[in-house]
This record gives structure tokens, C-alpha cells and sequence, in this order.
């Protein structure tokens, strides 16, 4: 592959270079972005074709977008059949019989605003607009205008990803990246250069090192996985860390076949042999660190030996990793969302940022950039939280202590919020909003818990293009949301800043944009003072209430005209901390409070985190609980993508469920054999808390020991009132996960490593739907404490189990909380270290 | 003159994206491709000594009878569908005669042509 031979080889004339919209015969053709719904994190540019009836006839990919070079995924590619879907929600619903039962009576939008409007003003007079949960999910578009209207229509503090256990989702590594060297961080694979692999100054990495995660599928977190082919294409040699193989392992120098939730421990490895060797940067270590020598004796001791045991190994795989990374020019490590998955997220997310560091690779060409959302717009997460009255602002709720507390986490915790709705204390949640989520079918850990838990919320609203089982279950009103094709809206993640330009229009469907107009003008009319959905994107490009504004110059139809993307030339410069671009006083140095990088991290030890790279044991694992292990001989572990789906979407696709028809729990063929189950068989998977369904997919590229479940299966042609709710709970893995339970700091879970067994599925069992919805599933659960976990919880940290005593101490802590002494949220965890970055550490 | 697909199988992650543009390109329905995807593997070699304990994973690109090159899009200068959205860059188009040129020894390459209607 040439890059700059595919430029020059691009017939600019017949893809209309310098138009954003033009005629080809009936057609109009608009150059835009992909974002979402349905879709991803990404925002690939796209070329829509709509009828003159106003119809999407067709999409293909932009070539003269640099983000994708116009390839798009199977999921973009199946675009018309998602946009004319005949399942779509085309007008808003009011429930008509009881919440499961599939009843609705269409109503006007105005009727279901006025229905909004006066539920909320109730709430807000009688209850407090902190009783008010908002609920979105992951890396939509909606990341900025979601939380926008939370705070200053709903004006409720309590935002977050309900049911997702301990911010398990890039946050961890968001904030671990922030605390160590003041930036977040992804890899150079040229995705900064509008020239891109071409530009000038940019050079591919000797190295990279794909750990836990598998970016060909994923594409996760503004990051197309695909780059590292083309990287690899220029050079690039792999080192994998992943207990599957996949494509990427398969062609690495080194796969390091790990257990599930041990990551830590490999990181810590590296870390050992590249100090104990001499492999280090001392240049960078010497000019630009703080804390190096703090680092070289919390790994003295964390031979490849001891880790090769831990993570079932071979030593010597971990000394060539270490060697291959610490010696080539420049390396990156690509790290994904197992960092968080796993009760060690933080350990093992310091324990990669300080590789990064002892060897220099930061924001070295082919390394790891220093990275800023472009033109500064996206500064953080929870836009317009300062207008939250502050009585309100003091109900959000917060587990534990420290990270939380931090400004740096701007949504709530949810599990305070979940043992709110159980127990009402401190309060009982009046409303729910869901929008942009299906929390059970996929971010709600523990479903059958979520289940009873939306039951007993009085007032649930969801918002999305389909109905969902979680509408079923819950939602009083259901409002038709439009697609991507069908909104005016701008978005950054990284750079460029993008935006996503409107082409046609689904019967009654509205933007998440123009629902937040509609109802922000009428819930807090002085909040909202938009004229319309590009006023409002323009606000957000260059305004956001900020004194300086963000750096964007121009507006929505500017962006709009230059093809729908706009690169910032400070994401792309390399060496951002010997230039003084990354500290507000505008020396050279890093955003820390030290200034520089940190392998001791102030930021860590204010959250009262340990500041080195940790491991902690899964909870239930072949180490942690060897009991358990005999009766459930499984590590199984979870989550991983698929080309078809992303999350809980695209089930409804035909196209994508000719390629991928049933969830598959992926399986040893060895192992398989002993328990007489073949590819293609349904099988249950099993713990102790419950269980689900998928069909058997006999992989070599697993350990024996070792199982791998899909995440996020309903069946939209399944009956969806109850028992059924589209088969939810038939073949969900949060059957088995649980809430409660998080690393240090609050931070992480453990659903990506847990004990299962697995057995053949025979006609006639009963099927979880029956379970869940009539019989009240498999347990009882004690309010904050791990569900279902009743006669080994408390018993377990009678024994001496610490980390069980500090969650029980949480839980009454937070059983104990009221209204007026949660905490402030005004306190920034690194300003804090800043002002005391002169008392001694140790 | 022959107008060709040329396929770097190095690189080939059997993404689908060259199999749904395709599809929906031709209109073809349920279970039909103007182009699909074979898998061989993975499976490791456990005796030939050149690549005893390597994984063997490769994905191929196969053209039907129903593959015309995107003859409409190519007479106006566009890409076919299947190569303009390959997301591992490892498909080309143009004249066989020149993707030949292409072929190192380097890499596994398969260039794949269409029959005429």
C-alpha cells in the first residue's frame, strides 16, 4: 500500500472534489459524516445518495475524507437497509397497557412534550431534579449534547452509564493517562495529518503493541482499527497481548496469550526487564520525569517468572516483548477497554503509561501522542454542569471517595444511583431518562437487578430509532429518534472536528439535537437559546461558555462547506512537551503537577489509588477461588466485537444476521469435545448468579480453560412482550455479571474474568426470559453489596477479606448518605495535587 | 486489455466490507455475492520445519459470475465498490497488465479478473 500513490490515483472530478452537495441526474449527493445512529465512535466520511422522494438509495465512502480514505465497514456499507428499516420508531408512544406488555397509543410530539414537560416540573417542585437519572451509552454522538440537556433542561447531576459498573469503559485510562502526563494518549498511526501517511514528519512505529483489544473489530474510543494494517503494510511489527487470537496476534512477533485479568502483571514484566536491562530512555527519563527511582523498585521484584505463573505464560515471550518494544525506534501501545475491565484498571493502565514513558515513546512520531479533542472544543465531559442548581448538584451520587470526588469524573456513579432506586436512600429516583442505550441488552450488568431496578422507577422515558427490550420493560414514553443521515450536528473525538449534515428525514423521527431544542426551550427557556440545530453546533464549536472560547474559527455551515472536516495542526505537531504547547503557563514540561511525566503520580495518590502499577486478583479466578474453579473449570471472559454489530445494534439488519445469525460463546475444541459439544450446538454458560444461551464456536485460538461470550444479543424477531422481551435474557452474559464490585478507587470491574461452567442446551429447558421476568429471577440481592453474592459476601469479609470489608463500609456509607453531605463536586483532583506538589511524597 | 483486482492476501482480514458493498452494489439478496470471502485456518503448523509453530490464518476474495468490475462506476472514473472500501488497502484495480508489475516475492498476491458478459 502507497498512500501517496492512492492520492494521485483518485479521479478527484468524479467524486465531485470541493462540493458538499451536488445533482447526479435524480440524486442528491451529500459529502458528510457517519456518525451515529446507528453506529460507533467513529465518523467516517460518507457520500449519501437520496431519491427525489427523499429517500437514502445509497451510501459509499468518501476517499477524499482522510480518515477512512473512503472505506467504510460492513455496518456503514448495510446503511439504506438500517435507515428504511421497516421496525423504525416513526412516531412518538405512550405505553397503553402495563410496562412489558408491548401496548402503546401514538401520540403527537407535542403531547408527549407537554407529558414530559409537567413530569419533570413535578419532580423538580416536589422531589428535586437530582431525583432525575440520565442514562446514554457509549461514544455516540451525543457525548456533548446529551449531558448538555441533562444539566440545563433536567438539571439533574446524576448522568452516568447506568448499570455499568465502575466506569469501566475508557475512563480509567482516560483519567490514568491525564494523571501521569497530563494528556490523554492514543497511538501514531498517522491519523493526526490530513496528509497522513504521507506527511512529512510522520514516521510508522517499529512496534506496536495491541493489548487488549481487538481494533479490526472494535474501532473503539475515535480509533479505526484498520490503521494498523496499512501501518503494518509500511513496516510495523506486532506484539499482542490478548487471550484470543485474532488476526493481529496470528501475524505478531510475540502473542502473549495471557489469562483473562491479568494484564497488570505484564505490563509490571516489561517494566522489570526493561529497567533490570538497561533499556531505558535515560534521556527522557532524566529531563522529563519525576519519580523513576520510586518506579524502579516497585518492579524490582516483578521478574517474567512471577508473571509467566500469574498469567500462564512463557517467560521468555515476555522478555522478547519487553526487548522488541524497548528497543525499536519508536513503539506504541494500543490498549482497549480489557485495561478496564479487569479490578486492576488503573494498575495496569499506569503500568502501560510507564512503559510509554521509561522508554521516551511520547509523542514521538510513531509513538504515543499527547492528544487533545480538536481546536480544544470537547474540554471535558458533562457540558453546562456549573448551571446545575447547587442544591441539586449536591444529590449526585458517589460511591467511594477520591476519584469520584474529582472534578475529573463528571458523571455519577451508578451504583449509589441503582441502591437509590432499591432501597431509597438517600432518595428515590422519580425518573429515568434512557437515550442512546438499551441497558438490558447491554450495559446493564446484572440485567435481571436492572430489570427489577427500572420496574421501580415511576417514570421512564427512552428515546431511540427502535424499540427495545428496555423500552418494553420500562419506558412510559417512547420518542422515535432520528439517524445519522437525518441530523444537522458536529462532533470531535480527537481530530479532525467533523461535522454531519442532514439528507432526509423518516417519517416522524427527530434528532437528538432537535428533542434537546424542543425541550430545553420549554423546560428552561433561558438555557436555551438556539435557534436551531446548526446554531446550536456552531455554539459548540467555538463557544461552549467559555471566557477564551474554544481555538475552532467558523461555523456549522462553514464546516459544513469544506467537506465536513476540519484537522487541527495541534494534534499533529510531535514533541508537544519540549515546545510548551501542553502546559497553561506555556513552559515546556507535561500538564501534571509536577510538570512533568509522572511514573510516582500525584494524581493517583489523591484518589487514593496506589500511584504504581498494581495487580489485584479477579475476584472469582483459578488463584482467588480454587474451590469454585472445580465446579466451574471455565475463565470465561467477554465483550469482544464483531465486524456486524456494534453493542446492541444492527440485530434488526438482515444483511448483518446473514453473517453473524446467533451469539457465539467461543470454545477450545479440545474442551468442547469433553463436554460432547459441537460447533454450532446451543449451550448454557453458568455461574453461581445465573446463566444464558449461546451457540458453540469451536476456536484453537482459546485456551483450553478458557471461554469467550458475546455481549449485547437480543432477537428483534422474537415476541417482545414479556416473558420474551425480544429474548433479552436469553443469551446475556449479564446474567452472570455483577454490580458492585469495583477495582481501587472505584474504578473498573471484573466482567471480563469470572468463573463460569458450560453444558449442552436441551430442548424444553427453561429459558432466562421466563426466569427473569416471571419468577423473579435467580436471587435475592443485599442493596450495594456484590448481587447475589449473599452467603459468601459478608462471610468472606468476616474472615478478613479487605476488599470485602471496604465494599460492605461503601455500602453502608452511601446507605447512610443523605442529600446535604454528598460530596461537593467543585474539587479538581489535580489542581489539588498542584497546590501540594512540594510536600514530600514519601 | 484486461481490467483486474489485485489482492495483497498478507493482508486480507476478512472484514466483509468488499462482500456488502458488493451486495448492495448489485442488489443481491439473501445468500447471493459478487464477491465473497474464504477462510483457511487457523490452524498452527505443527512439522513443516519452515513454519513449524506459525498460526495460519489467510482470507481470500473470491469473484462470482456476478462481478462486472462495477463496469458503471469505473466508465465515470469511480473505484469498484469492493476496492474502494477495503479497509485493509490490500485490493487494487486497473489493467491486469500493470497490477502484475505489483507482484513481488514479498507478499502472497492473487489477481482476480471477471469474464465478460
Amino acid at each position: 500500500m502507497d498512500y501517496r500513490e492512492f492520492l494521485d490515483s483518485i479521479d478527484r472530478k468524479a467524486y465531485h472534489e470541493g462540493e458538499w452537495r451536488w445533482q447526479e441526474g435524480d440524486l442528491t449527493v451529500t459529502r458528510t459524516n457517519h456518525w451515529s445512529p446507528p453506529g460507533c465512535h467513529n465518523g467516517c466520511g460518507v457520500l449519501l445518495s437520496v431519491d427525489k422522494d427523499g429517500k437514502l438509495v445509497h451510501i459509499e465512502g468518501d476517499p477524499l475524507s482522510p480518515f477512512a480514505g473512503g472505506k467504510l465497514c460492513m455496518r456503514c456499507l448495510d446503511m439504506v437497509e438500517a435507515v428504511n428499516h421497516p421496525d423504525r420508531l416513526k412516531y412518538p408512544l405512550k405505553r397503553a397497557g402495563e410496562r412489558g406488555e408491548n401496548k402503546w397509543e401514538r401520540i403527537t410530539w407535542d403531547e408527549a412534550y407537554d407529558i414530559i414537560v409537567e413530569k419533570v416540573n413535578w419532580i423538580k417542585e416536589n422531589y428535586g431534579s437530582h431525583t432525575i437519572i440520565f442514562d446514554h451509552g457509549t461514544g455516540r454522538n451525543i457525548g456533548w449534547q446529551l449531558p448538555l440537556f441533562a444539566s440545563t433542561a433536567l438539571e439533574t447531576p446524576n448522568v452516568c452509564n447506568f448499570g455499568f459498573t465502575g466506569f469501566a469503559c475508557y475512563l480509567p485510562r482516560m483519567i490514568g493517562a491525564s494523571a501521569k502526563m497530563g494528556e490523554m494518549t492514543i497511538i501514531d498511526v498517522s491519523e493526526t495529518h490530513e496528509l497522513r501517511y504521507a506527511a512529512p514528519t510522520f514516521r510508522r512505529p517499529d512496534i506496536c503493541v495491541v493489548w487488549g483489544n481487538e481494533p479490526l473489530k472494535s474501532n473503539a474510543d475515535g480509533f479505526l482499527g484498520h490503521w494498523i494494517v496499512e501501518c503494518m503494510q509500511y513496516g510495523t511489527k506486532i506484539i499482542c497481548i490478548d487471550p484470543r487470537l485474532t488476526w493481529l496476534a496470528s501475524r505478531a512477533e510475540v502473542w502473549l496469550q495471557l489469562r483473562p485479568g491479568t494484564d497488570a502483571c505484564i505490563g509490571m514484566a516489561m517494566l522489570n526487564v526493561i529497567i533490570a536491562e538497561d533499556l531505558v530512555d535515560h534521556e527522557f527519563i532524566d529531563n522529563w520525569t519525576y519519580g523513576y527511582e520510586a518506579l524502579v523498585e516497585s518492579v524490582a521484584d516483578k521478574t517474567p517468572e512471577w508473571a509467566a505463573e500469574i498469567c500462564g505464560v512463557a517467560a521468555e515471550d515476555i522478555v522478547k516483548a519487553a526487548r522488541l518494544y524497548a528497543n525499536a525506534e519508536s513503539a506504541c501501545i494500543q490498549w482497549g477497554l480489557a485495561f478496564e475491565q479487569q479490578l486492576s484498571a488503573l494498575g495496569v493502565t499506569a503500568a502501560a503509561c510507564d512503559l510509554m514513558g521509561v522508554t521516551g515513546n511520547i509523542d514521538n512520531p510513531g509513538g504515543n501522542l499527547l492528544i487533545k479533542c480538536a481546536f480544544d472544543i470537547e474540554k471535558r465531559y458533562g457540558l453546562g454542569d456549573f448551571k446545575i442548581p447547587r442544591e441539586e448538584y449536591a444529590g449526585k451520587m458517589t460511591l467511594s471517595a477520591g476519584i469520584e470526588s474529582s472534578d475529573i469524573v463528571a458523571c455519577a456513579a451508578t451504583d449509589p444511583l441503582m441502591l437509590a432506586v432499591e432501597t431509597g436512600e438517600p432518595f428515590q429516583p422519580q425518573m429515568l431518562w434512557i437515550e442512546s442505550a438499551n441497558p438490558l441488552a447491554c450495559s446493564g450488568m446484572d440485567a435481571p437487578r436492572m430489570y427489577e431496578c427500572l420496574k421501580k422507577i415511576p417514570f421512564v422515558v427512552v428515546a431511540d430509532p427502535f424499540m427495545t427490550p428496555t423500552a418494553v420493560a420500562a419506558a412510559d414514553i417512547v420518542l422515535p429518534v432520528a439517524m445519522s443521515c437525518e441530523r444537522n450536528a458536529v462532533r470531535t473525538w480527537w481530530t479532525p472536528a467533523r461535522s454531519i449534515s442532514k439528507c432526509t428525514s423518516y417519517y416522524e423521527a427527530k434528532s437528538d439535537e432537535q428533542i434537546i431544542l424542543d425541550l430545553g426551550r420549554r423546560l428552561k427557556p433561558e438555557n436555551w437559546p438556539w435557534k436551531d440545530d446548526k446554531e446550536l453546533s456552531t455554539w459548540y464549536l467555538t463557544d461552549q461558555y467559555a471566557k477564551e472560547g474554544t481555538r475552532y474559527e467558523g461555523d456549522f455551515e462553514e464546516l459544513q462547506a469544506r467537506g465536513g472536516f476540519k484537522y487541527d495542526p495541534w494534534d499533529s505537531e510531535y514533541y508537544k512537551y519540549k515546545k510548551g504547547m501542553c502546559r497553561p503557563d506555556g513552559q515546556p514540561g507535561f500538564d501534571t503537577a509536577t510538570g512533568r511525566f509522572e511514573f510516582w503520580s500525584w494524581g493517583y495518590n489523591h484518589w487514593g489509588v496506589d500511584p504504581m502499577p498494581y495487580h489485584v486478583e479477579p475476584k472469582d479466578s483459578p488463584v482467588s477461588n480454587p474451590e469454585r474453579f472445580k465446579e466451574y473449570p471455565f475463565v470465561a471472559t467477554s465483550g469482544g466485537r464483531s465486524y456486524e454489530f456494534f453493542h446492541s445494534e444492527h440485530r434488526q439488519l438482515e444483511t448483518m444476521r446473514e453473517f453473524h445469525p446467533y451469539p457465539l460463546v467461543t470454545i477450545n475444541p479440545e474442551a468442547a469435545a469433553e463436554y460432547g459439544i459441537n460447533d454450532g450446538d446451543w449451550v448454557w454458560i453458568e455461574t453461581p448468579h445465573g446463566r444464558c444461551r449461546q451457540k458453540a464456536f469451536l476456536f484453537p485460538g482459546i485456551k483450553k480453560d478458557t471461554i469467550h461470550m458475546e455481549h449485547a444479543w437480543w432477537y428483534p424477531e422474537e415476541e417482545a412482550a414479556e416473558p420474551s422481551l425480544f429474548g433479552v435474557f436469553d443469551s446475556n452474559i449479564n446474567n452472570m455479571t455483577l454490580n458492585f464490585e469495583t477495582g481501587q478507587g472505584g474504578i473498573g470491574s471484573g466482567i471480563k474474568s469470572f468463573l463460569a461452567k458450560i453444558y449442552k442446551y436441551q430442548e424444553g429447558d427453561q429459558m432466562p426470559g421466563v426466569k427473569v421476568t416471571r419468577e423473579g429471577g435467580w436471587m435475592d440481592y443485599i442493596p450495594g453489596v456484590m448481587a447475589g453474592d449473599k452467603e459468601s459476601a459478608e462471610k468472606r469479609a468476616a474472615e478478613g477479606n479487605e476488599y470485602l470489608q471496604k465494599q460492605l463500609e461503601n455500602a453502608r456509607r452511601v446507605q447512610n448518605l443523605k442529600v446535604e453531605d454528598a460530596d461537593m463536586q467543585g474539587r479538581n483532583a489535580l489542581e489539588y495535587a498542584k497546590e501540594h506538589a512540594d510536600e514530600v511524597i514519601r | 486489455m484486461t481490467k483486474a483486482i489485485l489482492v495483497n492476501l498478507e493482508y486480507c482480514t476478512g472484514c466483509h466490507s468488499c462482500e456488502v458493498a458488493c451486495k448492495k452494489e448489485l442488489g443481491l439478496p439473501k445468500g447471493e455475492f459478487g464477491i465473497k470471502v474464504t477462510e483457511v485456518g487457523p490452524f498452527k503448523y505443527s512439522e513443516r520445519e519452515a513454519v513449524k509453530d506459525k498460526w495460519e490464518w489467510t482470507y481470500s476474495p473470491v469473484i462470482t459470475q456476478a462481478c462486472d468490475m462495477c463496469e458503471a462506476r469505473t466508465a465515470i472514473g469511480k473505484m469498484p465498490m469492493c476496492v474502494q472500501h477495503c479497509q485493509a488497502w490490500c485490493m487494487y484495480y486497473g489493467e491486469a497488465s500493470d497490477l502484475v508489475a505489483k507482484m513481488d516475492n514479498q507478499n502472497r498476491w492473487a489477481l482476480l479478473t471477471n469474464k465478460e458478459a
